[in-house]
């Protein structure tokens, strides 16, 4: 497990930067969009998996494992991504991402790989698939906890809201949400579509304990989400505030990266200024 | 019908702790029993059905075996998608169970007529449809369903329907249960119109017709054995439910139909038009508006059964 881990050390930060180089060559060879929403939710799960999931690759299920679900599906290359490299499966099965055929559909299927949680693509369904799944938990006396990481354009959806009164009437304290808050979603800034803001006060409206982080920080990231419980019996939001496309210098903030796929000159671009050429 | 499930899932949850109810801020007093055996099994997840569908999944996916309780067009309609994927597509053994079949609540007005939900269900993939013909059928059903261990849908009418089965041969998902034997007819009666089917029965005979009556209690999978019996010895066959005639039971069987050659009887869809009722009406208005009285429903039969078309029988489905 990772209690071991070398927290703000470099081993993460050199990591994240790898994992983003192989996020963007999934899109170049798969063929496959949202690869700024991927980089803009990689670091939440590579500190997640890096640093504070009790899971072990060797046992993907075990009944007491802590759960992670991508609610926001659309971004599963970097949930490939971590997990092939935390070794839930051999990184070369990579190369497979999106071909005909394959196991790694551009969204997540059931059980497509080790490692994955929950299908996803639909947005609004994960939150409530981990309140089951942290309900069933403490109906075990297990003290495994359940994340689920929402885009911002996730919370559009009515569903996240009846989940997020469902957790706090329920005291579901096992559950930790981070919302991956780079204010874009698929056609526009997020705020102008729907009143997203203030998004962490929406979250203690309902109930629940917020807080705010650098969502690229990954050693904040890591200590936000090793936070036990307080006590209070409030589930726990994580608003993380990221850059859509971020680590390349020409993706970030930019929301035709949403749908845009690297063209070979952008994808050695890319892999330059990552370092990974 | 509910009384019958409160009772036979308590009796479930006795054997099985997997087992966890789950309602949508329904269903007063009704699971008292429940509640106060099992309180941390039963969970009132308030008005919010996609969630309370999702989260049935997530209790899947540790193990659990959730039962979901609501009213049957917001247990289906409202949260299709979450049965869809979140359910179906990971192939989870989640029970939804609605309640308030076809015209049950009829005077609640059109919100709360279940007119389209087995179309709805019957086309996910994986999705046992169980649409059970009186109480007895209600407890066997339940129970049959969670050994299946697959996604289910079980249908339930509302309170005080008469009781069918005077024997009480084996349940089996997938296997219509003959009560009568005829040779001119045979009615398909489904969930809560199958008492309907024997009054209707009751009539012909008294006619001097010669008809059978099924149960055919699970529209997927479909008992393709009945069928093929029914349609090569009988003159007419008909499918009877509170429910569209569109991609219900009559159109489950239409479909099988379709693919045959071999059929003698000519067949009749008896069931709900494709339209909204929106007068006020108690069930027994709604279904004497859509001609769907034992008298009614008799009348149509016996003129399709002499007549040489029978789509000429269908009622116009006015809606006053």
């Amino acid at each position: 497990m990772n209690e071991s881990c070398e927290l703000g050390s470099t081993i993460l930060p050199y990591r994240a930067a790898r994992l983003r180089a192989t996020v963007v060559r999934m899109s170049y060879y798969g063929q496959a969009p949202h690869l700024g929403s991927a980089l803009s939710c990689l670091d939440i799960l590579l500190a997640a998996y890096g640093g504070v999931l009790r899971v072990d690759p060797q046992h993907p299920d075990d009944p007491h494992r802590d759960r992670l679900i991508l609610s926001k599906g659309h971004a599963a290359m970097a949930l490939y991504a971590v997990l092939a490299d935390q070794g839930f499966f051999p990184p070369a099965w990579l190369e497979a991402f999106n071909q005909n055929g394959g196991r790694l559909p551009e969204q997540p299927a059931p059980h497509c790989v080790p490692g994955v949680e929950a299908a996803t693509g639909s947005l609004g369904h994960g939150l409530s698939i981990g309140l089951g799944m942290a309900l069933a938990l403490r109906l075990n006396g297990c003290g495994a906890r359940v994340f689920v990481v929402l885009s911002d354009g996730e919370c559009n959806e009515g569903s996240v809201w009846e989940a997020a009164l469902f957790a706090a009437a329920q005291r579901l304290e096992n559950v930790c949400v981070i919302v991956d808050h780079n204010r874009w979603q698929a056609t526009g800034r997020s705020d102008q579509i729907m009143a997203l803001d203030p998004l962490r006060e929406k979250w203690e409206a309902f109930g629940w304990s917020a807080e705010e982080v650098d969502g690229h920080d990954l050693p904040a990231l890591v200590s936000s989400l090793r936070r036990t419980p307080d006590g209070t019996g409030r589930p726990r939001a994580i608003v993380a505030h990221t850059i859509k496309g971020k680590g390349v210098s020409f993706m970030e903030d930019d929301n035709n990266w949403h749908y845009r796929i690297p063209s070979d000159a952008e994808l050695r671009s890319a892999l330059d200024e990552l370092d990974c050429p | 019908m509910r009384n019958a499930f409160a009772a036979k899932i308590t009796e479930l949850a006795a054997a099985d702790d997997r087992i966890v109810l789950l309602t949508g801020d329904i269903g007063n007093r009704l699971f008292d029993n429940f509640r106060s055996r099992w309180p941390k099994r039963f969970y009132n997840c308030g008005i919010a059905e996609a969630n309370m569908v999702s989260l049935a999944a997530g209790l899947a996916l540790c193990g659990l075996r959730p039962v979901v309780y609501t009213i049957a067009s917001f247990a289906t309609t409202r949260c299709l998608e979450q049965i869809r994927l979140d359910i179906c597509y990971h192939e989870l053994p989640v029970i939804i169970v609605g309640t308030g079949a076809g015209l049950s609540y009829a005077s609640l007005g059109a919100t709360h007529h279940a007119c389209e939900d087995i179309a709805l269900l019957r086309v996910l993939p994986g999705m046992t449809v169980v649409c059970p013909g009186d109480s007895w059928e209600v407890s066997e059903a339940i129970g049959a369903l969670l050994s299946a261990n697959q996604p289910g849908y079980l249908r339930l009418g509302k309170k005080g329907e008469p009781q069918v089965h005077a024997n009480r041969p084996p349940f089996r998902i997938g296997q219509a249960i003959q009560i009568r034997s005829g040779t001119d007819m045979a009615l398909l009666g489904v969930g809560n119109a199958l008492a309907l089917s024997c009054t209707v029965a009751d009539l012909l005979s008294q006619q001097g017709y010669s008809v059978g009556v099924y149960s055919l209690h699970t529209i997927k999978p479909l008992d393709e054995a009945c069928l093929r019996e029914v349609f090569s010895h009988c003159g007419l066959v008909a499918t009877i439910e509170e429910h569209s005639r569109l991609g219900g039971a009559g159109g489950t069987v239409a479909e099988w139909l379709a693919q045959r050659r071999t059929a003698r009887a000519r067949f009749v869809t008896i069931g709900t038009p494709d339209v909204f009722f929106h007068a006020a009406g108690s069930q027994e208005h709604v279904r004497h508006a859509w001609e769907l009285t034992p008298q009614s429903i008799a009348k149509q039969l016996v003129a399709a059964f002499h007549a040489g078309n029978s789509a000429a029988i269908h009622p116009t489905g006015s809606t006053t």
